[in-house]
């Protein structure tokens, strides 16, 4: 039920209703003739409503979900203590850099941490999202290209693995997108690489650990044939979290890197936002990247703006990207230190490697049995479907019944009936366990009573809701029973009628 | 699985039928429909496209993902099935009658060089492992 449904005219929240407003200045053809349609409850009714839906959340703070990093990691209350400190949030964009010098020196350090951990020559932390970090690491590489005169550069090469993004990002760059095969074992198929670079080459982009959960084994000789060709690469961050610390993709031949702090950095976000995606260069696009930048001169920091980066592709944002997420991922990389930074992945991958054991010997399909897992992996359901008619989707809706998230189903679109299942570095073997056993009860389910997986979730709140219709028929815009409430001169919207209380 | 003998195919599973007006049918195969699932939105190209083989010239989207469809052959498209954009799940109940559009060949003799039921059949196999 929407807080919109619980509305009655005339209900009050007394301590939170307009108070009678000073005299403005606005001049009255722009003063609003009808009130806006908020919902009029209680107090009381407004507090059941929200905690009632925070009740039906579905949270890290609450669940194990195996979507990890992908989705969100979990944020150490520490990074947000600390980013909300009242000087932080009383900041102004706006005020004077030298009232600012200590947000500035966070965000200066934050530049640094990243530039050693990714090994890029730059890092600028403006992007708002991983997707903007994307779009802007490509616009680099055309405008390297076009100013150096090499305009037949129109194609960008995306292996078939790699997340939708990627294809989307080279178009809105003007690209040609050309896709590149998968081979047997998960690696990119390196014929299918040598046939696709020529003099049309702009660049390649890649993700490594790749979306299958696998080292790109051949990724130094993919970056030879690429410079050959003239060519750059581009490095999707949205898998970092599997090489932190232990690989750096400046040292693997990457020319730019979008580094999602929402997911490996630990960051919070939900419901679309907010992200941040920092975006690290090798030494020949410098001169290309966003702005500002802050800059250590003379012992002051200070940003860099279009007047010290005259080439720079511009900005993505009016002031410093999303501020209050890269204090939390400051806090965090602090937190961890250069000795904490490369357990996240060895973690990572033991969490990963030992799920995976787990659902091997619990008799789950490993799509790539002979490779190791990165961060993450997928099983694949496939041979289960013939035989039983469970789908992905089906054991996935279970899981929730048994208290946990379902992981990424059907994607990589190249493994037919997928999880794709991250556990990230935050989760204790127990934890493991038990997803492990709520796994094999499930599969044991499957040969014993099918219908109850097909038919799952039985205990959330909603059950197995319509996808279909709910694709073809979006609705999502509550609309209100017609209602005018028309104000009149003597009646301003200062002037809202308290409840009288009698 | 149904593989019709009177149709040919393409790799990226799309058939193709040749009509008696001299023009050419193209939709997505059964084992596409398979593997995308509920179809919950169609885009077909526009009507007078010059389209080359191998171009990206309409979209099947399901509640999984989102895919290309490839012209099989160089033409030019004639029309487009209007039926889907209402009802894409016509694709599901019976991909070979909800053909997506037709074109005029520029060549008819490029429909030879597409697979026919049993090359695609094989082709099936093989990608099953």
């Amino acid at each position: 039920m929407l807080i919109f449904e619980h509305s009655r005219p005339g209900r009050r929240n007394y301590s939170q209703s307009p108070k009678a407003a000073e005299a403005t200045d606005i001049p009255e053809k722009l003063l609003r003739k009808t009130l806006p349609l908020l919902p009029e409850v209680s107090e009381m009714d407004a507090v059941r409503h929200y905690t009632r839906l925070s009740q039906k959340n579905f949270s890290i703070d609450t669940h194990f979900y195996p979507l990890g990093s992908c989705t969100m990691k979990y944020n150490p209350r520490a990074c947000n203590s600390l980013a909300m400190l009242p000087q932080f949030l009383a900041r102004h964009p706006r005020s004077p850099e030298s009232t600012g010098q200590g947000f500035l020196a966070c965000m200066y350090e934050l530049q640094e941490i990243l530039k050693d951990v990714t090994g890029m020559a730059g890092v600028s932390l403006t992007p708002m999202a991983g997707a903007q970090g994307e779009l802007i690491g490509i616009a680099m590489i055309r405008a390297y290209h076009e100013s150096r005169g090499d305009n037949a550069r129109t194609e960008i090469i995306v292996p078939d693995a790699a997340h939708g993004t990627n294809p989307a990002t080279a178009v809105m760059c003007g690209y040609k997108v050309v896709e590149i095969a998968t081979d047997k074992e998960g690696n990119v198929d390196m014929a299918a690489l040598k046939a696709a670079v020529g003099p049309k080459t702009a660049g390649l982009m890649l993700t490594n650990p790749s979306t299958l959960g696998v080292f790109e084994e051949n990724v130094a000789e993919m970056s030879r044939i690429v410079h050959q060709a003239g060519g750059l690469l581009y490095y999707d961050g949205a898998n970092l979290n599997a090489i932190l610390g232990k690989v750096k993709p400046g040292d693997m031949g990457f020319d730019v890197i979008h580094i999602n702090l929402h997911k490996t950095f630990s960051t919070p976000h939900g419901g679309g936002g907010p992200g941040s995606a920092p975006v690290g260069v090798a030494p020949r696009l410098l001169p290309f990247m966003p702005v500002p930048i802050v800059a250590f001169e003379n012992g002051t920091y200070r940003w860099q703006t279009e007047k010290d980066i005259p080439q720079s592709i511009g900005r993505l944002s009016a002031h410093m990207g999303n501020a209050g997420v890269l204090l939390r991922a400051y806090v965090y990389v602090r937190l961890l230190g250069a000795e904490g930074m490369h357990r996240v992945a060895e973690f990572a991958a033991l969490n990963a490697n030992y799920l995976m054991a787990e659902l091997q010997k619990a008799g789950f399909e490993i799509a790539y049995p002979n490779r190791r897992a990165s961060h993450e992996f997928i099983v694949t359901l496939k041979d289960l479907k013939e035989k039983t008619g469970v789908t992905a989707m089906n054991l996935a809706k279970r899981l929730l019944d048994k208290g946990y998230h379902a992981p990424t189903t059907y994607f990589p679109l190249l493994v037919p009936e997928c999880l794709l299942i991250e556990p990230a570095e935050t989760e204790s073997k127990e934890t493991l366990d038990a997803f492990v056993t709520a796994m094999k009860e499930i599969l044991e389910e499957t040969h014993t009573q099918p219908d109850l997986v097909k038919s799952a979730p039985h205990t959330t709140p909603v059950r197995r809701l319509d996808d279909v219709k709910a694709a073809r028929e979006l609705d999502l815009a509550w609309k209100a029973p017609t209602r005018n409430i028309s104000v009149t001169r003597t009646e301003t919207l200062t002037a809202i009628p308290s409840v009288s209380v009698a | 699985m149904s593989i019709p003998n009177d149709l040919k195919y393409t790799k990226s599973h799309e058939w193709v039928r040749l009509e008696d007006d001299g023009t050419a049918t193209i939709g997505i195969t059964q084992h596409a429909q398979e593997l995308l699932g509920d179809m919950v939105f169609v885009e077909t190209p526009a009507v007078g496209r010059q389209l080359k083989q191998g171009d990206e010239c309409a979209v099947v989207e399901s509640v999984k993902a989102a895919a290309d469809v490839y012209a099989p052959i160089t033409g030019e498209v004639t029309s487009a099935n209007p039926e889907l954009a209402s009802a894409p799940e016509k694709i599901n109940q019976d991909a070979y009658a909800a053909w997506l559009f037709r074109l005029k060949p520029a060549n008819t003799a490029d429909l030879e060089k597409l697979l026919d039921s049993a090359g695609y059949q094989k082709l099936l196999e093989s990608e099953d492992h």
